[in-house]
């Protein structure tokens, strides 16, 4: 199996087997954000802590990238003739913060406002050095699934 | 509201569209031109210039086409707000008493399809843009796609927003897509951010405007037919509303800068959005057009379904909304965008909209711009 390595330092914890987000808490009024930010748009406050974010919470909306991107900025397959749609949502974090993402599923169908998603790790190209370079998604927990 | 106020006494567009072999500072120059001559001045007469464009360069270099004159001109860059920043600030050079006659510019000219964000430029880190997140047309089909589970928008009205756009823009010889289009082929088109189809998004475009203000005592040595500026804001975001660009969003919910910028004009003016007779709302995609209703002040969140079915947001109906095309049919140039709203309203105040006037005699028209990162302009104008 190939190297893998994230797509940026510092926006997941790496290596993991199961990944988490790294964002920040405001110390005074607990504002949580992501990724890491040193202040906090909230309170004005100067003061934040890192913090890991939690791996699953619940889809509060979501679309599907259905053209490629233009390349830069992205890294993935923005060619027409393979490129394949992506789901995009927001992800509730209980008690922290919505965070954006990309979504493993890609079919309306099969998408809901309210279901069950869990942090999980997608290739998204492979770079120079022949490492497969990951970045971060949320998939339909076990329990999601299987509805 | 009192016609104490400032007065906009010419006006001056080039057609929006794409125009090979032309600048998007030359369309801003050709803006300018026909303003004056809208006017009747010349261009020596101008005190101050507020223009701006997003992709097309710095507009005061256009002063070596206009004439050296020496006046002062600021260049303003604002996202999608320039044109309405620009219009802000020409309004208070006059309120304030230092000038007596200026003008506001906006112009364009972007590359085809969709706006390639520079994340940087937006404060983002690089895994935003690589990860396949950076792209403006997710939040409109994230945006929609929550406000249509919470407040029972349908498909089929995201389509009909479009068929008025186009239908409008078919009348407006300024716009540049003017073929009528069906709600079969607006709902058919590739799907590019569900629930938004291609059809219902506006693209990056090209195009200028120019608007001259003037105190409003002078303005009769202008015109015949001066239109009052009554208010004009520009409001950035506040903690907990939905923008685009955005890696997270807070738990708590707040409303977005459009809701502030409605109210303080409204303020500014001293009326409520009963009194409004037409409204220039940004629609960036046709999803956008329905939520701006509401946070405008123009309807409840999920009265838009009814309203539409109906066709009050028809030229013929009860409240129309971007009768010459919106952003839909004309594009936006960014730079361009904000001020062709104000054009489309000072025509159909004037009674010169042509074949998409507003009947009734309109006396107020209302006009909102929302893009990156989060940023509103809205003005209030009346005769
Ligand atoms: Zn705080």
């Amino acid at each position: 199996m190939s190297e893998r390595v994230p797509v940026e330092a510092g926006v997941f914890t790496w290596p993991a087997d199961e990944p988490r987000l790294l964002g920040s808490r405001c110390t005074n009024c607990d504002n949580h954000m992501f990724p890491v930010q040193d202040t906090c748009p909230r309170c004005s406050g100067g003061e934040t802590e890192t913090v890991e974010l939690g791996r699953t919470g619940t889809l509060w909306t979501w679309t599907v990238q259905g053209y490629p991107p233009k390349s830069p900025p992205y890294a993935g397959d923005a060619d027409p003739k393979t490129f394949e749609p992506y789901g995009v949502g927001y992800v509730e974090l209980p008690g922290q913060v919505k965070v954006e993402s990309r979504l493993t599923v890609n079919n309306p169908d099969e998408l809901e406002i309210g279901m069950e998603l869990e942090l999980v790790l997608v290739p998204l190209y492979t770079n120079d050095d022949g490492a497969e370079v990951v970045t971060f998604a949320f998939a339909p927990t076990a329990k999601a699934a299987s509805l | 509201m009192s016609n104490e106020d400032i007065a906009i006494v010419g006006i001056g567009m080039h057609e929006f569209g794409r125009h090979p072999g032309v600048s998007g500072m030359d369309q801003g120059v050709i803006a300018v031109r026909r303003a004056l001559a809208d006017a009747g001045v010349e261009w020596k007469d101008m005190q101050f210039a507020f223009g701006g464009s997003q992709a097309a360069g710095a507009a005061d270099t256009m002063v070596s086409k206009l004439g050296l004159t020496g006046l002062q001109f600021i260049n303003v860059m604002n996202g999608c707000a320039t044109g309405g920043s620009a219009l802000f600030s020409a309004y208070n050079s006059i309120k304030s008493g230092m000038f007596d006659l200026g003008i506001a510019i906006g112009f364009d000219k972007h590359e085809r399809g969709a706006f390639r964000i520079d994340t940087k430029k937006h404060g983002l880190a690089d895994w935003y843009g690589a990860s396949g997140l950076a792209l403006t047309t997710q939040f409109f089909g994230m945006k929609i796609n929550r406000y249509m589970h919470e407040h029972g928008i349908s498909d089929s009205t995201l389509a009909k927003v479009g068929v008025k756009a186009f239908k409008n823009g078919s009348m407006n010889p300024m716009a540049w897509r003017r073929r009528p289009l069906s709600e079969e082929e607006i709902t058919q088109s590739a799907m590019l951010s569900y629930p938004l189809t291609q059809y219902m998004f506006c693209s990056p475009g090209e195009g200028g405007v120019a608007l001259i203000l003037a105190k409003a005592s002078d303005a009769h040595k202008y015109t015949d037919t001066p239109v009052f500026l009554n208010a004009a804001v520009v409001r950035s975001r506040r903690f907990g509303s939905f923008e685009v660009m955005a890696p997270h969003l807070a738990l708590e919910h707040g409303v977005g800068p459009t809701v502030d910028a409605s109210k303080a004009a409204f303020e500014m003016a001293g009326i409520g959005p009963d009194d409004v007779d037409l409204a220039q709302l940004q629609d960036t995609e046709t999803g956008a057009e329905i939520m701006h209703m509401a946070e405008n002040g123009f309807c409840k969140d999920g009265e838009q379904e009814e309203m539409i079915a109906l066709g009050e947001t028809e030229i013929g109906g009860r409240f129309p909304v971007n009768t010459d095309g919106g952003c839909l049919a004309n594009g936006e140039p960014v730079g361009a965008s904000g001020l062709r709203q104000v054009y489309e309203n000072v025509l159909q105040l004037r009674g010169d909209a042509g074949p998409r006037q507003v009947p009734g005699d309109p006396k107020v028209a209302y006009t909102h711009v929302y893009g990156a990162p989060g940023i509103s302009g809205v003005n209030i104008l009346s005769r």
